[in-house]
């Protein structure tokens, strides 16, 4: 892949979104809404892709970080009352900037025992961490805890989702495919190999975990001011595996590949759903001959992560045939 | 690059199709169909806390069938269309949008949860769809606006109402709280409790947690019974209770224990059986209340899903039929004058007592204290709100 | 201090249960070198297997009776031991040449799979698990309240122990899973039917999931199909905390954290009981990465 024309690509994405937005009244608020998931499962994905596929780390805690990203934002803009267009845009990119920044630190949190720890050890650590945010925000009483907490502006939207999604796009790609970057992949490659070759292997491994668990925390803000209520549990571990699994079908270290799986399982449920529904579609009975697909949807969303993952297990999206076999 | 096209192309036009058949369809005319009312539910039908999703899927089912074998609403049948939310954080918000948007629903049926019926509550303020909720009792939830009713308690009356009970019934002094930090339902009972047990003179001997979920409590029941209490108060779910009881008997703890309408299920006695023998809680309607509601009730529950009905059945029964009787009152399906016929709701006689709708929108009720005895439960008392 | 024993087998009896399952989890990492996140719910349904035999096998033995119990747990451990091997033959062995984190994703989306289902045909309902064993009055012995149902999980853990340190240390295809385990290419080499041994871990490893299972749901007579998640993720925290692929380390593991968490929320505070194996977890492989009993992998180049 070749990012030449990232800058282009980058400018182009971000005056998509505001044209987008100035649409936004005109278009299905379910699907817009559902927009805003692809857009946030993009920069998830992408993100964490930094850090389990450029990186060759393992991190299950990924909806921890985004957990820090929304609860930081949100608190920021629940200080303020309502606002002129330009006074909320300033105060949300602000609040953004910080709950990445917040998260952050939590990646750094997160980044340091990767130093000593790798593999199998390394996730149920990432894990852990994400498990014990969840519990601490459970027991902070000041943001709901387990009630959750109410966001009182809904200032997400299609520009803010999408402009973001295309910077974490054009970050983690220039930054991996920069002379500096090709440090990620060689850690992941041959750890050993990189050390003997003078590259400060620990420096790629904070790093990455750092710049994913910022946009992690952005997504997590981008998050908190779209569906305007977040409560701990929504950020457990099981939505940490729901992005970890967009990122192997994906095919891992494939920007392209990941955002589009990030697209296809955002959809997938979604589809699931409307075929469930089909009977209110014309000509067809009120028998629900699909009916079933509605009762056993979720059944078939995991047979499917099976199947795929065994007719393509080197992600659905991959240029090469397979990916290298160790 | 040139590999990916085709895929890339695909997903775009995916894209763009869901994008158009997404923007064709609000334009039916709110409550579509020419013979059918169009009602939107979402519940936790899969997931973490599926059990009590489907029996309120259930309570709402019945209600809606029995409404239209009688001829249903304004001439039309009702349509209910259901949504599983999975027990997740972000589904409710994106299932009561399709509903309100792609589907037309001219009202909202749903959450157990709070944190759930939370998240709904603003969608269908703005789009002034009124949503009645079964079972969600954090007094935050109506707040949220004036197109959001509920047909339950809320905590802060019925902590009040257990918190008296265990001082001038059971006359306790000292009593344990085992609160369920998950569930803000458990954490909200317990607060209310623990301020009205402490302002009549008792005092809190103890305060423990667990995640529902759990299994194991005997950590928390052996600190409990260090701390001496004379009685436990567990507002949680009957999936914990059951076990709780069991446990603490096994402890060697013979005080009393008891808890709010989460115990209400055949599941509780099933489970803790001869461990609950004297335990109370206050639920919505005694099964041997002989209103004629309540009877006609749990007989059709029973011979369509071969169970006893719970609490949560019971308010997903009430929510759909006091809701159909507003359409009727108003006889017409607009958001605003469904709403207007709701706030004016007075003694409706549902399965879970009679309800009149108070200025706050939630259901003002009475609560009926029931004990355990002999595996069932015995009526003790009826309090007023 | 009677409420510091209390607390204390109390904690012990939870730890054992952890440590049956986390063998289980340890014993396929240290063949396969992955993590078999569906071992939860085969657990769950070695519960399930039990709650719906029990009607069946007491038309043979009447239940609750030793002779029942111990006939609802083999048949149980058996049913589960056939359904890891068809796991692993359907869904991992495809996969063996693959990187581990495809394989990863199968085993949640195994896990998944079987958390639905059970859900669709179990239904979400917690269910009563039957009494399988006769209930021995509580025995107290100054103050400490012991009843008879944590006496045989720790009975019964440490019987299946031992059977398994035999089967691992003493017999043909004990030696073939240790070959396996350190070398599975040599050990091919050397004769070892390496697909035979996988399919026999698996098995053993199901069948003692199984077991965890039933003397859970004896203890906590609750059963759903969502019970495996907790338990297996503890679990899976014990095997990694013990050393993964270590077999004594696994069982200390689970004793460690069910010890800890209940010691800790008996007297510090039960809040944060979840967050607390995962802090110990943290903390314990800060100072020893690769767990208490593993072996340092030493790198090679």
């Amino acid at each position: 892949m070749n990012f030449r024309h990232a800058k282009t690509f980058l400018l182009g994405a971000i005056a998509l979104g505001f044209l987008a937005s100035l649409f936004a009244d005109r278009i299905n608020p379910y699907w817009l809404f559902i927009f805003y998931d692809i857009g946030i499962s993009i920069v998830m994905a992408v993100s964490l892709n930094l850090i389990n596929g450029y990186t060759g780390q393992f991190s299950l805690g990924h909806a921890g970080f985004m957990a820090v990203g929304a609860y930081s934002s949100a608190v920021i803009t629940n200080q303020f009352g309502d606002l002129s267009f330009l006074a909320a845009n300033g105060i949300f990119a602000v609040a953004l900037l910080a709950g990445g920044l917040a998260a952050a630190l939590a990646g750094l949190l997160v980044g340091i025992p990767s130093l000593r720890l790798r593999g199998d050890y390394l996730a149920i650590v990432t894990l852990g961490f994400g498990e014990i945010i969840r519990v601490i925000l459970q027991n902070m009483d000041k943001v709901g805890g387990a009630r959750g907490l109410s966001v009182m502006h809904g200032w997400t939207n299609l520009f803010w989702t999408f402009g973001l999604a295309a910077v974490t796009v054009y970050v983690v790609a220039s930054l991996v495919n920069s002379t500096y970057g090709r440090g990620f992949i060689a850690v992941r490659d041959d750890e050993v190999a990189a050390e003997a070759m003078g590259i400060n292997t620990t420096k790629y491994k904070v790093t990455a975990f750092v710049v994913g668990a910022f946009f992690a925390g952005i997504a997590g803000g981008l998050y908190a001011h779209s569906k305007q209520f977040i409560t701990p549990g929504g950020f457990g571990f099981m939505q940490s595996i729901a992005f970890v699994v967009m990122v192997i079908l994906g095919g891992m270290g494939n920007t392209i590949g990941v955002i589009l799986a990030a697209i296809l399982l955002t959809l997938l449920p979604e589809g699931l759903r409307m075929l469930s529904g089909i009977e209110h579609l014309p000509g067809l009975t009120a028998e629900r001959p699909l009916g079933w697909i509605g009762d056993t949807r979720m059944i078939i969303y995991s047979l499917l992560l099976i199947v795929l993952m065994l007719t393509r297990p080197q992600g659905l999206f991959s240029l090469k045939k397979s990916s290298v076999q160790k | 690059m040139n590999i990916l096209r085709p895929s890339i192309i695909c997903t775009v036009a995916f894209t763009i199709a869901g994008l158009l058949t997404g923007c064709n369809k609000p334009s039916s005319v709110p409550g579509a169909g020419d013979d059918t009312i169009k009602v939107g539910e979402f519940a936790s039908l899969t997931g973490s806390e599926a059990t009590f999703g489907q029996s309120s899927h259930n309570g709402t089912q019945l209600a809606v069938d029995e409404i239209n074998a009688a001829g249903g609403v304004l001439g039309k049948k009702i349509q209910l269309l259901t949504e599983d939310d999975q027990s997740q954080a972000g589904q409710s918000a994106t299932v009561v949008r399709k509903l309100i948007s792609s589907d037309g629903v001219v009202a909202i049926l749903g959450e157990v949860a709070s944190s759930r019926s939370l998240e709904a509550a603003p969608i269908c303020q703005q789009n002034k769809i009124p949503m009645i909720s079964p079972s969600s009792t954090n007094p935050r939830v109506t707040e949220v606006g004036d197109f959001i009713f509920r047909v339950c308690f809320i905590d802060p009356f019925q902590g009040t109402v257990m918190a008296n009970f265990a001082r001038k019934t059971l006359k306790l002094q000292n009593v344990a709280v085992l609160t369920d930090v998950k569930s803000d339902y458990s954490v909200g009972l317990a607060k209310f409790f623990k301020e009205g047990f402490t302002t009549t003179g008792g005092k809190i001997a103890a305060e423990q947690n667990y995640s529902g979920g759990d299994k194991d409590f005997n950590a928390q029941l052996t600190s409990i019974k260090a701390a001496n209490p004379d009685g436990i108060f567990v507002p949680g779910y009957y999936t914990e209770v059951g076990l709780i009881a069991l446990q603490a008997k096994q402890l060697g703890l013979t005080i009393p224990i008891f808890g709010g309408d989460g115990w209400e299920s055949p599941s509780l006695v099933q489970i803790g059986g001869a461990a609950l023998e004297g335990d109370y809680f206050s639920t919505h309607f005694s099964p041997q209340a002989s209103t004629p509601a309540v009877q006609n009730f749990v007989k059709k529950y029973e011979a369509k899903f071969k169970d006893a009905p719970d609490a949560m059945a019971a308010l997903g029964y009430d929510s759909a039929l006091i809701l159909a009787d507003a359409i009727k009152k108003t006889g017409s399906t607009d958001g605003t004058k469904i709403r207007d016929a709701l706030a004016a709701e007075k003694d409706f006689p549902g399965a879970s007592g009679n309800i009149t709708i108070d200025a706050n929108r939630n259901a003002s009720k009475p609560a009926v204290i029931l004990e355990i005895k002999n595996g069932a439960f015995q009526y003790v008392q009826t309090v007023a709100p | 201090m009677t409420e510091f024993f209390q607390q204390l087998i109390n904690g012990l009896a939870f730890g054992s249960i952890l440590a049956l399952i986390a063998i289980g989890y340890t014993m396929v990492y240290g063949i396969l070198r992955f993590i078999n996140f569906a071992h939860g719910d085969v657990f769950m349904l070695g519960a399930f297997a039990g709650f719906y035999l029990a009607p069946k096998i007491a038309t043979v033995f009447p239940l609750p009776s030793i002779a029942g119990a111990i006939a609802v747990l083999i048949v149980s451990m058996l049913i589960c031991a056939a359904l890891g091997v068809a796991i692993e033959r359907l869904a991992y062995r495809p996969l063996r040449k693959r990187p581990k984190l495809t394989v990863l994703i199968t085993a949640i989306g195994v896990s998944l799979f079987i958390e639905y289902a059970g859900q669709f045909f179990f239904g979400a309902a917690p269910k009563k698990f039957p009494d399988i064993l006769p209930v021995l009055p509580i025995t107290k012995i100054g103050g400490l309240s012991l009843n008879s149902n944590q006496l045989i999980v720790l009975a019964v853990t440490l019987i299946l122990l031992v059977a398994l340190r035999f089967i691992v240390m003493k017999t043909k295809i004990g030696t073939a899973m240790r070959a396996v385990s350190f070398n599975p290419e040599a050990a091919a080499l050397m004769g070892v039917n390496t697909d035979v041994v996988i399919s026999f871990t698996f098995a053993l490893g199901s069948a003692l999931a199984a077991a965890a299972g039933i003397l859970w749901a004896v203890n906590y007579p609750s059963i759903d199909p969502l019970m495996g998640i907790l338990p297996g993720l503890k679990a899976f925290v014990a095997a990694v905390l013990g050393g993964i692929g270590n077999l004594p380390g696994a069982a200390l593991g689970g004793l460690i954290i069910g010890v800890t968490e209940t010691l800790v929320s008996g007297y510090i505070s039960s809040t944060y009981r979840d967050a607390i194996a995962f802090a110990v977890l943290i903390l314990i492989l800060l100072v020893r990465p690769s767990g208490l009993l593993g072996k340092k992998e030493i790198e090679k180049v």
